[in-house]
């Protein structure tokens, strides 16, 4: 069993459940009296204002926020006591979508995605029309967390899907920290089930990466020698096998900027976002080729943009009225949150960008 | 307001003292940067290893920065303290082992 970390900010009824606030705060203090550019600023020092989206790769769809974990970093406030959850009818709505899409990848999220009632059919369905990468970001705790996910490794395999799974640290300690007591040793049995029927091998094309986010206020080190601890640290402790690992920086929004809030490390971590910007990282940011579908249908240039309740600027609004061709070329709604995405070697779903 | 000789703030400024000797400064932080660059030795050991001589400095910004820079780099708490006690050892070893030239001066003075 684990034991939840904390409740969602919505759950709290803090201030910052209210995206308003959220984005007075990014907006006001050191980014307002000039001690640190706005990111719109910053990027028009490289001629990258407006950003512009390119052509459609990855259709992300987020299929609700509720979750059997309270992770204390958590961006989209998810938890048990989070209701919003998508309907069949959305869904199919995605689904015509798929059909016409010119994306490569379908990537679904959550809160825990298989938690939606109609996880399973919309899986099946989707796969039967053929998408290059077909996504499922798996908190892995879901599989050991009730008999009816049991199977889920097994339901993965059968659908070819692309396992992309949280780890924030090899270490037990570090990683309930975040996530909750017990996350560790449930995800490491996950894992192993995973890397039973298939998932993570060498060679295998039963894909398993793991994505790892710093457990406090600082940036994530280097992927790639990230990736190398993490391989011989679960190899060696658990004999688990997995092929890339993404690492993704904590954006300042949600319950992360509650935890910068209260642990007085805002603006330090603003800082570090800000020295680290990296305008390489600016050219392949994930919102400029992703679109964010939220669990109500409405689009968003990227999962944080969701959060943060900022519509894609474009008069298609809904999955419903969906045109790709309008999308293409749309202005990026941005805000100070996005120097998550442009530190150091950059930050995206996908890990770095640079 | 109390006024301290230390001011976290001014690690971030560590880059201007470029400005009033500019050559020089370029240089030192173009020799930083390599050498915490990977080389025979990974990137994280240097760290772990500039985390224990920040210690036995005393520095506090470099206490705080290799703090973070090992955070970043994945090194756990246990790592960053017993990379420390590395640099007490070799402090009070050096400290003790002029306790030789305390003897022999004893032995020559007074033996």
């Amino acid at each position: 069993m684990t034991k939840l970390k904390t409740q969602s900010l919505k759950k709290r009824q803090s201030d910052l459940a209210n995206t308003n606030k959220q984005l007075e705060i990014l907006s006001n203090g050191i980014f307002q009296n000039g001690e640190l550019p706005k990111f719109k600023d910053k990027i028009a020092e490289t001629n990258q204002f407006p950003l512009k989206a390119k052509p459609l790769e990855i259709l992300q769809i987020n299929v609700g926020y509720m979750c059997n974990q309270v992770c204390e970093h958590c961006h989209v406030d998810a938890g048990p006591d989070r209701k919003e959850i998508m309907t069949r009818e959305t869904m199919q709505q995605i689904l015509d979508v798929v059909k016409t899409t010119g994306a490569h990848t379908l990537d679904l999220t959550g809160g825990a995605p298989e938690m939606n009632p109609n996880f399973r059919w919309f899986v099946e369905e989707a796969s039967k029309i053929g998408v290059k990468d077909f996504i499922v970001r798996s908190n892995l705790t879901i599989i050991r967390a009730n008999k009816k996910y049991y199977d889920l490794p097994e339901f993965f395999k059968k659908h070819n899907i692309h396992v992309v799974s949280s780890m924030p640290h090899w270490t037990r300690g570090k990683t309930d920290k975040q996530r909750g007591e017990g996350v560790f040793d449930m995800s490491i049995k996950a894992l192993q089930e995973l890397n039973a029927v298939g998932y993570g091998i060498p060679g295998s094309n039963l894909k398993l990466d793991l994505v790892y986010n710093p457990s406090g206020a600082f940036l994530p080190g280097d992927q790639a020698a990230m990736e190398k601890d993490f391989k011989n640290a679960l190899m060696e402790d658990f004999s688990i096998q997995f092929h890339n690992l993404f690492a993704i920086t904590n954006l300042p929004i949600s319950r992360f900027l509650d935890y910068l809030i209260a642990s007085e490390n805002y603006e330090d971590y603003m800082y570090s976002l800000v020295e680290a910007y990296n305008p390489m990282a600016v050219e392949n940011v994930m919102c400029t080729n992703t679109l964010s579908v939220s669990w109500d249908g409405y689009l968003f240039d990227c999962d944080f943009n969701q959060m943060l309740e900022l519509p894609v600027n474009s008069k298609v609004k809904h999955i419903s009225d969906y045109n790709e061709e309008l999308l293409e070329g749309r202005n990026i709604v941005i805000s100070q949150h996005c120097y998550g995405c442009t530190a150091g070697a950059g930050s995206s779903c996908q890990g770095t960008v640079a | 307001m109390s006024k301290t000789y230390y001011d976290p703030a001014d690690l971030r400024k560590f880059g201007k003292i470029t400005e009033w000797s500019e050559e020089l400064g370029n240089k030192f932080f173009e020799y930083y940067g390599k050498v915490f660059e990977e080389g025979a030795l990974s990137a994280r050991e240097k760290s772990l290893i500039a985390l224990a001589v920040a210690h036995t400095e005393q520095c506090p910004y470099c206490i705080d920065a290799y703090t973070k820079d090992g955070l970043q780099r994945g090194v756990t708490k246990e790592e960053m303290m017993e990379a420390i006690h590395v640099g007490a050892a070799i402090k009070s070893g050096a400290t003790l082992v002029h306790g030789v030239q305390m003897m022999n001066k004893v032995n020559k003075l007074d033996g």
